[in-house]
């Protein structure tokens, strides 16, 4: 690792102060990915601002009938707790799909969505990769790409966004609440959370420098059947290659469903909702419609269609 | 208090002098490159570990695993991978396991920390430790540290309800199955290939009659 200068933060805003002033600085919450990444020197801060201690990690009922998740919430702890499990199963199927029983002790529910993408040209360190050296090309397009990005990709990056929570998140319709450097607080939906990769792979979220996030925040339970599907290399520990979050609602012949292994952000396509009735195959095309596959990784196509077929059979078996 | 090797001399030791003195007899390639960073500030960072009080004063660079392993000398922990993909070096944090390489030392202020040599000793072992002894559930013991630190883990959590990926019914109650501790066990790699008797000790000390 870089040497770097490490400070504990006394309050959110002065976390997001200090962040904001001090060049090079991060966040560290959980520090699995970050750890990891600077490990490799693929991150390489100067300065951690450590925000473990700031009562950020509980989770309560908002006055819409919903929850607010702090920041700091372990994904076991926002997994395991009884309204998730009850209310919102799809995110508790989602947060037990990630990772490992020790790496989910110790991620929290901001540091989730802030994941680096697992593409392998943004791990080695000898490759061209516009999200770790902006400008110096994508050795992911041409290269081995069977598990990237087959939507809202760009020529600079096809990466994909590794969450599964997050993927939960937007078919639930979360909002991130956050605090600027200068003490101001800020809300954005979960769709407008994570950017496509355009021109600037390298700005993967809204957030600006310094934000941080302190909350997610989930509306009312919608009721209906809740499913997370997770089609990977191994049945255990690893990421996804694709994945459905589905809320089913049989009664009003409504449907949700949020894809993750597709894109660079947790792909829905609220039109695709309206095609319960014509099955997975209508689903699928128009939540795939805009699809650019390579040889490598067309099979991703049929795979969500098949997998939604799967999907709806639990659900009408539920 | 920074706990001192009690030794002087380990070939750990002469390798490492051997490198320094090899890196101090180098002649830079090029003489206009920036100096090597200086370490940051020491950072004094106080927990408890296995019930004992602990002092430290580390560069912030150093990994909790690191802390036990070199500072403490305690090195049942092991580093596998040291990027959270094996679970070799998984302590308990707070009554949680964890990747102890994936975190920062100086995050621990305050925490309480169970290592495996925290558990039992020879002679005394921890009942877990006993039944992978009973049921062959190691070969070469690299990983066995963690496989136990994670097997105990594995049993509060399922009695506490946390679900997981194969539970039928997350509101429910999750069971005790060979399914459950295997889905819950993924994050401990055995290149050995241990894993039917680790299972078997795991559901031995749970009591677990049929786990297949």
């Amino acid at each position: 690792m870089k040497p770097f200068t490490y400070e504990r933060a006394a309050s959110p805003a002065a976390a997001a102060a200090a962040v904001a002033r001090t060049p090079g600085a991060k966040f560290v919450a959980g520090g699995t990915n970050l750890l990891d990444l600077m490990k490799l020197q693929i991150e390489t801060p100067r300065h951690l601002v450590d925000v473990n201690r700031l009562g950020l990690d509980t989770i309560e009922p908002t006055a819409e009938g919903g929850l607010r998740v702090g920041a700091l919430v372990r994904n076991t702890a926002l997994a395991a707790d009884p309204r998730v499990r009850r209310d919102y199963g799809v995110l508790s199927r989602a947060l037990v799909s990630g990772a490992s029983g020790q790496l989910r002790n110790k991620a929290t529910t901001a540091g989730n969505l802030l994941q680096r993408t697992r593409c392998p040209y943004f791990y080695d360190t000898n490759q061209p990769c516009n999200k770790r050296q902006p400008g110096s090309g994508c050795a992911a397009i041409g290269g081995f790409n069977r598990n990237l990005a087959i939507l809202g990709t760009s020529k600079d990056c096809i990466a994909t966004h590794p969450s599964d929570m997050a993927v939960a998140m937007r078919a639930l319709d979360a909002t991130v609440e956050t605090v600027m450097p200068n003490g101001q607080a800020r809300r954005i939906a979960i769709a407008d959370f994570h950017r496509l990769p355009g021109g600037t792979p390298w700005v993967e979220t809204a957030l600006v420098a310094g934000e941080m996030i302190t909350a997610v925040t989930l509306p009312a339970p919608v009721g209906g059947t809740h499913i997370y599907r997770k089609v990977r290399d191994r049945s255990s520990y690893a990421f996804a290659t694709i994945s459905v979050a589905a809320v089913l609602r049989p009664t009003t012949g409504t449907a949700r469903f949020a894809f993750g292994g597709l894109a660079h952000k947790p792909w829905r396509v609220e039109a695709a909702e309206t095609r319960v009735d014509g099955g997975a195959k209508a689903i699928a095309a128009a939540a795939l419609a805009g699809a650019q596959t390579t040889d490598q990784n067309a099979f991703k196509v049929p795979l969500v269609e098949r997998t939604l077929a799967s999907v709806l059979a639990e659900g009408a078996a539920a | 208090m920074n706990d001192k090797p009690a030794f002087t001399l380990s070939r750990r030791g002469a390798l490492v002098g051997g490198a320094a003195a090899a890196a101090a007899g180098a002649v830079p390639i090029d003489a206009g490159a920036a100096p090597a960073q200086p370490a940051p500030p020491a950072v004094p960072v106080r927990f408890t570990v296995n019930g004992k009080a602990r002092a430290l004063e580390l560069d912030p660079r150093v990994t909790l695993l690191d802390a036990l392993r070199e500072h403490l000398e305690l090195t049942g922990s092991k580093k596998g991978c040291d990027h959270g993909q094996c679970g070799a070096c998984t302590v308990m944090v707070e009554g949680k396991r964890i990747n102890s390489c994936l975190t920062l030392a100086v995050m621990h202020d305050g925490d309480d920390i169970t290592t495996i040599e925290g558990l039992g000793r020879p002679g005394d072992l921890h009942p877990m430790q006993a039944a992978f002894v009973k049921h062959d559930g190691f070969q070469c013991g690299y990983c066995t540290p963690g496989q136990i630190m994670s097997s105990i883990a594995v049993l509060e959590e399922i009695k506490d309800g946390v679900p997981s990926y194969v539970t039928a019914d997350v509101a429910g109650k999750p069971a005790l199955t060979g399914e459950e501790l295997r889905e819950r066990m993924s994050g401990n790699i055995c290149r050995c290939a241990a894993y039917s008797n680790i299972i078997a000790a795991i559901a031995d000390v749970a009591g677990a009659k049929d786990v297949a």
